[in-house]
């Protein structure tokens, strides 16, 4: 039975399944929730600076995008940090570890871009036990107009010096969220190592807005008539959130340096995804608020035996196995050639394949008068797309070509040899091969 | 209140409250959650095999699409446009034949997309609110008749009307509808849905029906064809094959097709005579509607008497399930040979390559009724070529005399089906309306 026990920055939790700073996480009665349903840590929703509290709309905070059946694809919200007082937050953030102490729980801050601010609230965290602090450089609704949130995570300077007054002021871990609302992640996740930051946590909300509702003429979630752009999230920014872990845990400047992963984790598989491309551990949010606290139940039974399938004991193990294999387009082997394969057996007749194939691909595939799809190699570029349009998982699938075949589209014997753009003789900047 | 048990013919075998359920829809609407739920199902199917299988080609995964994207009227016009009676045929159809036994996930999961309630959604909504949506081309001056207002016969006249054609209906009986609205189960069509389709249909203008008025009585084909530009013919079949045996003309001896109308017709289904023990001979639709509503009246023994085996019946095996769900009993390769007092005799039957022979086995069961459903005839006489016992036509329709179509039923070609007859008319008034505008 494989050990999901995770250790993240030396806080160690059962699992790797922390729920992230957000909604869930606002106060002591869903904490606890979340601990009795199994989760392994908890980012406490962000704090504020001492004083009167932010305060939030009182109408729709959240839009949504859905898949068929209404399943809940993309979730945006306009909701601010905590609007609830510093000082109950902290009685409960003490009582509550006090209470689990074998789960970790991070406390998630953002206070004014001023050192004193830093200064005034760390040493009163510092008190409640909490494992460790993460500095939200990410929300980019409502407190980035007041220099806080995103303001500051798209300035890595600001990045670098807030994680130093951290770092300086507060003895536990010192985790930097990241926003992705910025060109490229490399520079704010440098900024914040480069501060002393223990980790990078990514990744925070992407500006969106969800619909239009075309009877008001104003953008979801509306609010009297108007509304704001809204951070999105759940499974729709998965793919967004992992290309930026992978850029983080491959680049030469911040190979190494712990990753919290964030963004559409739903499920078991999700997690792993991301622990693969170099992430210590998880965050999920969405997932939770879409279906409830038991979702994490399948998250751990799926990773565990994932693991024990794959011989991994403990999620170190695995952690971080595919950043090598995350590579420039330039290094792909162009001489690696597939082909769609259809396996009649499992295929329903719908027709998919054929209309992507036909009316917006390479025309190579056939389609006979009693329904038999097949694929036409001499015609098929192993784009993908039949695979990915096909209702019947693993219905078809990509065959690579054994060396030593000839590909029927360019008449080219396959060679096992890697060759790359670098040396492609197309490429007006090859070097020359040797 | 007499009883299940009651002997002999009777009325009033189960109290109202009891046959108002059983008569209640067989598949009660979707409402707009279930219908969203169903929509997003379809797989928008190239070429999809829904469609081929559809004798009307209602453009099925386009009208599911517009239901998931929430513009069911708009659903509901792409459906109205290849099948004017798309709201009986949502009811009535056997889809598991048709469009649903053909859908991929009937291959995938057993489980086809709900296609035919799915069309009950989309055409409710058009049918429920005020206004016809289709608008009549201006005016062409060709008058066009046509005889028989049943599905064959409303579909051509709205396609004529719709091209600026002027129609003149006729029909034989009290009221428009044809089969939808004398034959077909109650439970198929309820809330006198036939009756409000055909006032629906007729919102198109340029039609006019007359009752009443049938061929080879008041009507004469070569009266209409003197007096109209082109006449269809939508007649139906109007008699009912007799059995052929000793005893056939007795008093418990009568037509399913019959039985069926006059319960289709009763305002007071606890008024209506059933015996306690039925025995229906046939294997068609008919013979199941007939045998299922029977029982739903509280005859205690309702049997279904085929002369060939189950794979032979006409009725599909969801109809098959059916009946044998309401406890109606199903015998295979039987057939009558005599019927006396109160009881019918059945041969058991073989088929051994040269064709169907009695064994010389027999079983005899109580029947204080006997139905026929064993198919239905051809009445009319107009001079027409008939052939196979229906009217011969080529192509959309055309009979052997110029200027006069026909379809449904009454014509060759096709199965006996609403949705079939349908596609009839409205490819018979294309073909009438490139006649008269050549």
């Amino acid at each position: 039975m494989a050990d999901l026990t995770t250790d993240f920055l030396g806080i160690r939790s059962p699992n790797p399944f922390w729920l992230a700073s957000a909604p869930p996480t606002d106060k002591e009665y869903n904490v606890r929730r979340a601990y009795e349903a199994g989760w392994g840590g908890v980012v406490w929703k962000t704090l504020g600076a001492e004083g009167p509290p932010v305060v939030n709309v009182n109408g729709p905070r959240y839009g949504a995008i859905y898949g068929a059946d209404r399943r809940l694809l993309g979730l945006n919200n306009i909701e601010l940090i905590t609007d609830r007082p510093l000082e109950v937050n902290l009685e409960e953030i003490a009582r509550v570890k006090a209470d689990y102490p074998d789960r970790a729980l991070i406390v998630s801050l953002m206070v004014p871009c001023e050192e004193a601010a830093w200064k005034a609230i760390l040493p009163r965290v510092e008190e409640t036990n909490a494992d460790g602090i993460e500095l939200n450089f990410g929300c980019p609704h409502g407190m980035a107009e007041r220099g806080m949130g995103s303001a500051v995570g798209q300035v890595p300077e600001y990045i670098e010096m807030v994680t130093r007054w951290c770092k300086e002021n507060y003895d536990r871990p010192v985790i930097v969220k990241l926003t992705p609302n910025i060109a490229d992640i490399r520079k704010p996740a440098q900024a914040a190592k480069n501060g002393g930051a223990d980790a990078v946590s990514l990744i925070n909300t992407i500006n969106s807005i969800t619909s239009v509702n075309l009877d008001s003429m104003s953008p979801e979630p509306m609010i009297d008539g108007k509304g704001t752009h809204g951070g999105y999230c759940g499974p729709a920014v998965k793919p967004i959130a992992m290309n930026m872990v992978a850029e983080i845990a491959r680049d030469p400047g911040t190979r190494g340096l712990p990753i919290s992963g964030i963004g559409g984790v739903t499920t078991w598989r999700d997690a792993a995804e991301f622990m693969a491309l170099g992430c210590g551990n998880v965050q999920v949010c969405t997932a939770a608020m879409t279906y409830g606290f038991h979702v994490v139940a399948e998250m751990k039974a799926g990773l565990s035996q994932w693991m024990d399938e794959k011989g991994y004991a403990r999620t170190s193990d695995f952690v971080g196995l595919a950043v090598p294999n995350v590579t420039d387009w330039q290094y792909l082997n162009l001489n690696y050639v597939a082909k769609a394969k259809i396996n009649q057996d499992d295929c329903i007749s719908c027709g998919r394949c054929y209309a992507a194939c036909e009316d917006t691909s390479h025309q190579a595939i056939a389609m006979s008068a009693d329904r038999k799809f097949t694929v036409i190699d001499a015609e098929c570029v192993a784009c993908n797309l039949c695979v990915d349009v096909c209702p019947v998982a693993d219905c078809i699938t990509m065959e690579a070509m054994p060396a030593g075949a000839t590909d029927p589209r360019t008449g080219k014997v396959v060679t096992r040899e890697y060759a790359n753009w670098t040396t492609h003789p197309n490429n007006p900047g090859a070097v020359a091969a040797e | 209140m007499t009883s299940p048990t009651a002997p002999g013919i009777a009325a009033g075998r189960l109290d109202a409250d009891r046959i108002a359920a059983s008569f209640a829809d067989l598949h009660p609407a979707l409402d707009a959650h279930a219908a969203q739920v169903a929509a997003d199902r379809c797989y928008f199917c190239y070429d999809a095999p829904c469609v081929t299988a559809c004798p009307t080609g209602i453009d099925i995964p386009l009208f599911i699409r517009q239901i998931s994207t929430g513009t069911a009227e708009a659903a509901a016009r792409t459906i109205l446009e290849a099948n004017i009676l798309g709201g009986m045929c949502a009811r009535v159809c056997p889809t598991e034949d048709l469009c649903e036994g053909s859908c991929v996930r009937e291959a995938a999961e057993g489980k086809p997309v709900e296609i035919g309630r799915l069309q009950r959604y989309a055409t409710d909504t058009v049918l429920s609110r005020q206004g016809h949506p289709f608008v009549r081309a201006p005016q062409t001056g060709r008058k066009v008749a046509v005889v028989g207002a049943g599905p064959a016969g409303l579909a051509c006249a709205h396609r004529l009307a719709m091209l600026g054609h002027t129609v003149e209906m006729f029909e034989a009986r009290a009221k428009p509808g044809g089969l939808n609205e004398y034959g077909i189960a109650a439970y198929k069509a309820t809330d006198a849905f036939a009756a409000k389709e055909v006032d629906w249909l007729l919102g198109i203008g340029g039609i006019t029906l007359t009752t009443g008025r049938a061929l080879g009585a008041d009507l004469s084909l070569d009266a209409l064809a003197a007096d109209f530009d082109a006449v269809f013919l939508g007649v139906g079949l109007g008699g009912v094959n007799a059995l052929g045996i000793d005893g056939d003309d007795g008093d418990g001896v009568l037509d399913a097709v019959g039985f069926i109308a006059e319960l289709r017709q009763a305002s007071d289904l606890t008024a209506l005579p059933v015996g306690r023990n039925v025995v229906v001979i046939g294997g068609g639709m008919t013979a199941v509607d007939a045998a299922v509503q029977s029982k739903l009246l509280g005859a205690e023994h309702v049997t279904i008497a085929y002369r060939r085996d189950r794979g032979a019946m006409g009725a599909s095996r969801y109809e098959q399930d059916l009946a044998a769900s309401h406890g109606v009993r199903l015998l295979f390769n039987v057939m009558p040979v005599a019927v006396a007092d109160g009881a019918i005799t059945l041969e058991y039957t073989a088929d051994d390559g040269t064709g169907l022979r009695g064994t010389g086995e027999t079983m005899t069961l109580a029947a204080d009724q006997v139905m026929r459903a064993i198919g239905q005839t051809l009445t009319m006489d107009g001079g027409l070529t008939v052939e196979g016992r229906k009217i011969a036509v080529t192509g959309a329709g055309r009979t052997t005399r110029p200027g006069i179509w026909a379809g449904g039923d009454c014509a060759l070609g096709g199965d006996d089906l609403t949705v079939t007859a349908v596609a009839q008319g409205r490819d018979a008034a294309m073909d009438i309306h490139a006649h008269l505008t050549h």
